[in-house]
């Protein structure tokens, strides 16, 4: 799955996206509430109105196996956030 | 914050200081009752908090009960600098030999107190500082020790008073010296301060100002004398413009993006804070060009609250560009308010490299902010480009509109 704002892009692998676990720790993790879950507490979802206000702290990356969270510089010629 | 008139000289009864016996109503018939209480002529002033009341006739001579009831009548229908009276003071006409200044004020670049006294009172103390230096002592102390009797003496005697009137004078000066470091007043002046014929000295009229931010360490002060929680007593209402700037930096936590003052320029200002945006208003009018706003922003407001002040400065009739500046950032994110700026331009569909004069907020994160105004093809300055010369850079961009 893939969320576009106007300067922040962030993409999930649809297998992490479906963990409900994962789902909860990303929403937990994400200090501007881009990630969420599902009102039902299963799947993961990307809030797309609080994309633009990343702030580039990784902590999503951290937080999920490696390269299963993609936050995409729209700005910066689509550079991905290491 | 203000106090008005009434309310000061409550204050400075409770400081201890004579007062005269005055009484106030909004009330005409309970004017005429306060008058028959006085017992002789009365000054009905209206109490309002702008300047100027004698001029505007809100101050009436009454020499029995009617008189004063009528004049207090008329006062409390006259608006004075577009302000309805909050009532009206009587007070009785004292027989004065002699008239005083004594005044406290913060002197914001000492960071202490001021004390100003003056044996020449009635009138402006900044005339009598003008035509009579010598009648003009001021004397510093520290808000943190206690304020001697001799530093009252220092002050008086300096304007060479002397005698019974320099020990008389003594403790109303000690007295409103500490009631003005109790209140955490700006400004505590006693002006009229008169001297009778018997000597004695009496408050005739009292000017007082709290910090703003000092008002919830005396909510039982301000609860007695009536002030209410939501009163700003600012010199005006809030325009609209002024209140949606109060509701954008509401509707969010994060950071500061408001305090907004309206303004008829066309340079909307998106500036920060505190010190950087006072300094960068006047930067942009030394440079000739006419702010249409001032406003704060700092402390790392969200995309979104950086968006919302920017699109209101940007929808304001008659401004044509914006101009983004700040001092150096340590707790805000250039990249977040550099987003934010954009994206009001975008949503309101305008270009950000037409619309933004300049952006001038070197700091925190500046590489990614950078990034996003080449981007947008805004112009930009780092931290190597001063203020002042930001300033400038952002009038001669709107003189070049205003002249196309
Ligand atoms: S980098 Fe930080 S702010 Fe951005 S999406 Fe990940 S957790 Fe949220």
């Amino acid at each position: 799955m893939r969320s576009d704002g106007l300067f922040i892009a962030v993409e999930v692998d649809d297998q992490v996206a479906d963990d409900a676990a994962l789902a909860a720790t990303l929403a937990e993790a994400c200090p501007v509430d881009i990630f969420a879950q599902t009102s039902d507490g299963g799947a993961l979802e990307i809030v797309q109105q609080n994309l633009d206000e990343c702030v580039l702290c990784r902590l999503c990356l951290d937080a999920a196996p490696e390269g299963a969270v993609r936050v995409i510089k729209l700005y910066d010629e689509g550079a991905v956030l290491v | 914050m203000r106090f008005f008139e009434y309310e000061a000289r409550e204050i400075v009864k409770r400081a201890g200081i004579p007062v005269t016996d005055y009484g106030f109503t909004t009330n005409p018939a309970q004017a005429r009752e306060i008058a028959q209480r006085i017992g002789g002529p009365t000054v009905i002033k209206s109490q309002v908090l702008s300047g100027g009341r004698m001029k505007a006739g809100g101050v009436k001579f009454a020499d029995d009960p009617q008189q004063a009831e009528a004049h207090a009548r008329e006062i409390l229908a006259l608006e004075i600098g577009g302000q309805e009276p909050r009532g009206v003071l009587v007070d009785p006409r004292a027989d004065v030999e002699q008239e005083y200044y004594a005044g406290v004020v913060w002197d914001g670049t000492r960071k202490q107190p001021v004390m100003i006294f003056s044996p020449v009172g009635g009138i402006d103390i900044e005339q009598v500082a003008e035509e009579q230096p010598e009648k003009v002592s001021r004397r510093h102390f520290s808000n943190i020790l206690p304020f001697s009797d001799f530093q009252a003496k220092e002050a008086i005697a300096a304007t060479g008073v002397s005698g019974s009137a320099l020990t008389r004078l003594t403790p109303i000066l000690t007295r409103l010296a500490k009631l003005f470091v109790e209140n955490d007043m700006t400004l505590a002046e006693i002006n009229p301060l008169g001297r009778l014929a018997d000597g004695s000295f009496i408050a005739l009229d009292a000017h007082m100002e709290i910090e703003n931010e000092a008002r919830g360490r005396h909510k039982r002060l301000l609860a007695e004398l009536g002030v209410g929680e939501q009163e700003t007593r600012q010199a005006r209402e809030p325009t609209p413009f002024e209140i949606a700037g109060e509701q954008i930096d509401a509707s969010d936590h994060r950071g500061v993006a408001g305090n907004v003052t309206e303004f008829d320029g066309n340079l909307g200002l998106v500036i920060g804070a505190g010190g950087g945006s006072l300094t960068l208003f006047d930067a942009v009018r030394a440079h000739g060009g006419r702010p249409a706003n001032y406003c704060e922003i700092g402390g790392n407001p969200s995309v979104a609250k950086a968006c919302g002040l920017a699109k209101l400065v940007l929808s304001k009739p008659g401004v044509e560009r914006i101009a983004v500046m700040m001092s150096i950032v340590s707790n805000t994110r250039v990249d977040i308010v550099a987003r934010g700026v954009i994206k009001a331009c975008l949503e309101l569909g305008h270009d950000p490299a037409e619309k933004i004069a300049i952006f001038r907020i070197p700091g925190a994160w500046e590489e990614e902010g950078f990034k996003i105004l080449e981007r947008y093809g805004v112009e930009y300055a780092d931290r190597s480009v001063s203020l002042n010369k930001a300033a400038r850079r952002a009038v001669e961009k709107i003189e070049g509109v205003a002249a196309r």
